[in-house]
């Protein structure tokens, strides 16, 4: 390993560690009594110190080692933590991350003048009157590390210092009766072993942990995962066209195989995803240090609370969202958050709240920046967005208040300090928005005046493979990504002139009784008619997607099949083309585009068009603040109402009953190259005494196609039997009572008539039940006979 | 000899262009191309390279050449531009030739239009002349050119 290696893992594991020292250092200003930080930091200081005084930094060394001093008092208990010896070990912090930066840009420290600082960190280690010793047994401070990995000492110590286990055992008595001190300190007070032992045991103890952490992981470069990433793009190519060919062939055996072939490329690609996806966690580490930066210079006190650290994010997303969060917390505490004697005045905490959340919805992350501030004042942003000029006065009297907060997203508002200043929310916005944008995301802002903010990000999931419904327009193929994806209407060739109206000229198609704008995929495209639709039958397909929180129906000649697609980036020549969001590579080897719904309402002007109506709808939304829920109505044994939320249900399947077979009691379908689990509701709901008999009762042949929902839950898909598929209804469902049986939730009103909810993790239980146990069932049956 | 340098040649309209071999990744027969709507008309569409999308340039058009005539098939010629590669589509594809330095001149005065843009020179070869095209040029276009190409 050369010294330039040496130097590099040096910067690499001290970066690591000092971001980490952020944390722990805001934390521990909180909980000053928790020695296990206090260890970790004084630790990672040491470290560091003891490098590079081995590498030769001195400069970086003195700082170091002063603020070890320090550590070392707050350690022993001499000094407490408290704001003022944080901010001086902070900012120790940033002038370590200062040299670490100009050494690996120049190889040297830098010309840096830390005689301040290390003046600050000394004078705060005097401050105590009496700063006497006040152990009787100097313990090296290596000890400490005991803290570590506390579990083996004492056998390393019994192995190579010739302790015996009557003297450990005595030193952990003590300790358990309270003396506060380390295994290392008392067993040297005891006179059991040299000090020189200890360290060295401790040197032994951590090398064992720090083997066993590395076994388990390895760096990886990221070029060199970005080409596996792009490698795996072509597999999934390649699988797609094997796929069509074995669907062609008649060959088992070819099938069997490209069947194999689909599932290892499936996986392989989860795996390959999984080692570019990063919990979000990454990011939000550096939140606490920033709100209490932020916070201290502008005298506010705000806390932090994060939720959903875990969700986890690709690599490429979690870096272009750093900066964007970054901002937008600061803004929360800058501008959000009001001056303690203020909020006390309006009956709120001194201390406010600033709460980072982050969730998986439909294949899209999202992220919400809460705090409990002022809010945003919306007469303010109108009056100051029309001195801007940005919009005129009769504009900002029509707008709704949606549209004003989002005004602030407007390059020319945000620029200005004194609208920053009466409006609560700042600088930069827009370019917070545009860098979000760029990677496929929507801000979003919702305000209470005195209640308080929050900025919604919404971001995919990765970029790479996404999952879209290809469709066909004069001749040609689109892909439209499942995130826009709402849900897919055939109107029959009968109804086509019925089902569609005029509003002065713009089609309408009547959905659940609201009116939902069509837009002919190949008028926008300007694709030439094609003979082949005078062949079809007439019938009309509606995708209805999502554009901008905006619906609208995009009709058109034929749905094909949903894929997994490798997303390409269009190049420069087409960049000006707004209406596709890449390219892609289908099954046969053809190139098909990707449709950019948003660029494609816009060009379609649905999006202002529609504006105001969803707006409106927004606004009744939040005032109830029930949210509106989508079910899919139908009809359980009895004709009884039933419903479950759309959210839970993969698909519709009708299946002929000689497709169902039994397997053991359980009726199950070959469904998409797996085995489908049926679960009949009927079964389910059967009181308890006639229930195995119905579960074991196999198929009737005669009787007609059975309805299935597709489900999922867990991971896992099933299949439930019900009698007939009603409808999906739009409904707050906020009338509610408790279930009279067990498998439903509640029952609520939805569209005005009783429905139940079905319960359906307890409908799986049930189930897993009486599949695990084959055994009893026969005596069972005995008996219920 | 230290002078000399290599061309990839290729007739549109009878008139016979160069392009620095170095640039040339590959030469093919027409490849099935998926139209792209909307795109401003010097683009003739997308196709699949083994994997790779790559645009396809009418370089007829581009050059504001008359439109090919039906009958021929054109060929791709694949250069690396600093955007990727990009497909030229060409009538005929020629020799590769060995040029001198010394039969290089620059385009006549004459010589107007967004084409000079692209056109770098003239090499005087025995028989005629070989237009030498700038790939980079070729291949990306300017806000004017696109408005002109849609026109």
């Amino acid at each position: 390993m050369s010294d330039s290696d040496i130097v590099q893992d040096f910067l690499v594991e001290s970066y690591e560690n000092l971001d980490r020292l952020d944390r722990e250092l805001v934390g521990l200003e909180k909980n000053p009594q928790d020695r296990d930080a206090l260890g970790s930091v004084f630790r990672t200081i040491h470290t560091i110190k003891g490098t590079c005084g081995f590498l030769g930094f001195n400069k970086l060394e003195k700082v170091a080692h002063v603020g070890e001093n320090l550590l070392t008092r707050l350690r022993d208990g001499q000094l407490t933590l408290n704001q003022e010896l944080t901010t001086a070990l902070l900012s120790m912090v940033d002038a370590v991350r200062q040299m670490l930066g100009s050494i690996e840009a120049s190889g040297a420290e830098g010309e840096r003048d830390d005689t301040k600082l290390i003046a600050t960190l000394t004078r705060l280690q005097q401050l105590p009157e009496a700063p006497a010793k006040s152990r009787s047994t100097p313990v090296p401070d290596a000890a400490i590390e005991a803290a570590a990995a506390p579990s083996s000492i004492g056998d390393i110590l019994m192995q190579q210092a010739g302790v015996t286990s009557a003297e450990i055992q005595r030193a952990a008595q003590t300790q358990k009766e309270g003396d506060p001190r380390r295994l290392g300190e008392i067993l040297v007070e005891q006179g059991a072993v040299r000090p020189a032992d200890i360290v060295d045991a401790l040197r032994v103890q951590s090398s064992r942990a720090h083997a066993a952490a590395s076994d388990s992981t390895v760096r990886v470069d990221v070029g060199l995962l970005d080409r596996v990433m792009n490698l795996v793009g072509e597999l999934v190519l390649a699988r797609n066209q094997i796929l069509q060919l074995a669907n062609r062939t008649k060959d088992t055996s070819f099938s069997a195989v490209s069947q194999r072939l689909n599932l290892i490329t499936t996986e392989l690609q989860a795996g390959v995803m999984k080692t570019r996806m990063q919990p979000i966690g990454n990011v939000w580490g550096q939140f606490p240090r920033t709100v209490r930066d932020v916070a201290l210079g502008c005298g506010k006190e705000v806390g932090i609370e994060m939720e959903g650290q875990e969700t986890e994010l690709d690599k490429t997303i979690i870096e272009a969202i750093k900066d964007p969060l970054t901002h937008l917390v600061r803004n929360s505490v800058d501008h959000g958050i009001e001056l303690p004697e203020d909020r006390v005045s309006v009956g709120k905490s001194r201390s406010g709240r600033l709460i980072l959340r982050a969730f998986h919805e439909g294949g899209q992350v999202n992220i919400e920046i809460s705090d409990d501030g002022a809010g945003l004042n919306v007469e303010r942003i109108r009056k100051k967005a029309v001195e801007r000029g940005l919009i005129t006065a009769e504009q900002s009297a029509r707008m709704p208040e949606r549209e004003i907060f989002n005004l602030i997203f407007l390059p020319g508002f945000s620029t200005a300090e004194k609208v920053t200043n009466v409006s609560g929310r700042g600088v930069g916005m827009d370019v917070v928005k545009t860098n979000v944008e760029k990677i496929g995301g929507t801000v979003d802002v919702q305000s209470f005046l005195g209640r308080g903010t929050t900025v919604r990000v919404k971001i995919p999931l990765t970029l790479a493979i996404i999952p879209a419904l290809v469709v066909t327009c004069g001749g040609d193929r689109y892909a439209i990504p499942q995130v826009s994806l709402l849900e897919l209407v055939r109107l029959k060739a009968d109804r086509v002139s019925k089902g569609i109206e005029l509003v002065h000229g713009a089609p309408v198609y009547r959905l659940r009784g609201r009116l939902l704008p069509l837009v002919y995929l190949s008028r926008e495209l300007k694709l030439a008619a094609r003979r082949s639709d005078t062949k079809s039958d007439g019938a009309i397909n509606i995708v209805v997607v999502q554009a901008d929180e905006r619906r609208f129906g995009l009709v058109v000649d034929q749905i094909n099949d949903t894929e997994e697609i490798v997303v390409k980036p269009l190049r420069k020549q087409l960049k000006t083309v707004k209406t596709f969001a890449g390219s892609s590579i289908m099954g046969d080897g053809k190139v098909a585009l990707i449709l950019d719904v948003l660029g494609l309402a816009q060009r379609a002007s649905v999006v202002t068009e529609t504006r105001d109506r969803s707006l409106t709808e927004k606004v009744t939304d939040s005032s109830t603040t029930v949210e509106k829920q989508t079910f899919l109505l139908f009809a359980g044994p009895g004709d009884s109402r039933m419903a479950i939320p759309l959210s839970t249900l993969a698909r519709l399947e009708e299946f002929p009953v000689a497709q169902v077979e039994m397997s053991g009691s359980q009726w199950v379908t070959q469904y998409r190259g797996q085995i489908l689990p049926l679960i009949r509701l009927s079964v389910v709901l059967e009181e308890r005494r006639n229930k195995l008999r119905a579960l074991q009762a196999p198929p009737t042949l005669d009787s007609r196609p059975i309805q299935v929902l597709v489900l999922q839950h867990e991971g896992r898909s099933f299949g439930l039997v019900v009698e007939r598929i009603l409808d999906i209804v739009e409904d707050r469902a906020d009338v509610r009572s408790p279930a009279t049986r067990a498998a439903v939730l509640y029952s609520v009103v939805i569209g005005d008539r009783v429905t139940e909810l079905l319960n359906i993790p307890a409908i799986l239980r049930s189930v897993d039940v009486s599949a695990v146990r084959p055994g009893p069932v026969p005596r069972a049956t005995e008996v219920a006979n | 000899m230290a002078n000399t340098s290599q061309f990839c040649t290729f007739y549109l309209d009878k008139l016979l262009f160069g392009v620095e071999l170095k640039g040339v990744q590959e030469v093919i027969r027409l490849l099935e191309m998926t139209k792209v709507p909307l795109a401003p008309g010097v683009v003739s569409g997308l196709i699949n390279l083994r994997g790779q999308i790559v645009t396809a340039v009418d370089l007829r058009r581009r050059l504001e050449l008359e439109p090919a005539p039906p009958d021929i098939q054109p060929m791709n010629v694949v250069v690396r531009s600093e955007d990727g590669a990009v497909s030229l589509l060409v009538d005929e594809i020629g020799d590769v030739v060995e040029v001198d330095e010394s039969s290089f001149e620059p385009p006549p005065e004459t010589l107007r239009g967004s084409v000079r843009s692209m056109i770098v020179g003239v090499h005087k070869l025995n028989d005629r002349l070989m237009l030498v095209l700038d790939i980079e040029k070729a291949c990306h276009m300017t806000e004017a050119d696109e408005t002109l190409a849609v026109r």
